[in-house]
């Protein structure tokens, strides 16, 4: 019962989009992106506790910027890449466009609590409020709740494919949200503004800063682009076990 | 270099709990990510091989 289902791809995307040779180019890539990501943030702590200086305004608690704005970028990042690839698998039937929207989407997921939760224990000390129903933050609730329907729709179908589908369409209407998000601290008279003001304040400080900011963003880009080709194998693997090409990897 | 010692550093002018607790779930949810991807990749591979067992023993 060796069921061979490499087909060849309809539209002529690069070899890449053959499951066989992304699992095995995925599998070397991953330590590249996780080092990196790793030195990546070493660097970045260090510019942000040790050479950023104390904002002279909010203090110390300014620090946790080094990790709420990447989250938040990556947050919103990921769900456009996301879409992106969850449209192209619906637009031309792709396997793979499907299944790397399926691995993006808990890590984005991630992101985005990651982004809600910083910017909690942010706003507490900055304005008093844990929580607040401000335009930025409730549309990034929004993308959070956005990220976990569209994997509990994936999940609550069985067959893969049409799962692909509904959870695709989901992924798609949510990007309106991603305007909003960005805007929102212009469209609407908004709580969150504070900490990007002290950035241009002091030209000096803003140097470090921003380098520090950068250099952590670019760390957890690195990280998510692991964790997703990570989790696109996994995936790969548990919808392909029937297939020769995946019992041979599985031995290796 | 800003930090007299680092009982200051740890203190981070008395917002150490909302600065740590944000550091803190960065760290932890990072960490909780990777190794809930090694336990699903390992399942994958397990599953895999049952199949591959499976179905080499069908075809005997």
């Amino acid at each position: 019962m060796q069921a061979e289902t490499i087909r060849p791809l309809k539209f002529g995307l690069h070899r890449f989009a053959a499951p066989p040779e992304f699992y095995r180019l995925a599998g070397r890539l991953i330590p590249w992106f996780g080092s990196l990501a790793a030195v990546l943030a070493a660097c970045g702590l260090y510019l942000a506790f040790f050479v950023a200086p104390t904002d002279f305004q909010q203090g110390e608690v300014y620090r946790i910027i080094f990790i709420h704005v990447p989250a938040a970028w990556m947050a919103m990042f990921i769900y456009a890449v996301m879409a992106f690839w969850a449209g192209l698998g619906i637009a031309f039937n792709t396997r793979m466009s499907s299944i790397w929207a399926c691995a993006m989407a808990p890590t984005g997921a991630l992101m985005a609590f990651l982004a809600l939760w910083t910017g909690a224990l942010w706003g507490r000390p900055a304005w008093g409020a844990y929580w607040a129903w401000d335009a930025r933050m409730t549309s990034t609730l929004i993308l959070l709740f956005l990220y976990v329907g569209f994997m509990a729709l994936h999940g609550a179908i069985d067959d893969p494919r049409r799962a692909d589908r509904a959870a695709g369409v989901l992924a798609l209407v949510g990007v309106v949200n991603l305007p909003i998000i960005y805007f929102s601290v212009q469209w609407w008279n908004s709580l969150h503004q504070g900490a990007s003001i002290s950035l241009t304040r002091a030209p000096t400080m803003a140097a470090t800063m921003l380098e520090a900011m950068l250099v952590m963003t670019l760390a957890f880009w690195m990280y998510s682009i692991a964790a997703s080709l990570a989790r696109a194998r996994a995936i790969l693997l548990e919808r392909e076990k029937r297939t020769g090409w995946a019992q041979q990897a599985a031995l290796e | 270099m800003h930090w007299a010692s680092w009982q200051e550093f740890w203190a981070m002018g008395g917002a150490a709990r909302y600065v740590w607790g944000a550091y803190g779930m960065v760290v932890l949810a990072l960490a909780a990510e990777m190794m809930l991807l090694r336990a699903r990749l390992r399942r994958a591979r397990e599953a895999a091989r049952r199949a591959s067992h499976w179905s080499n023993k069908e075809a005997e």
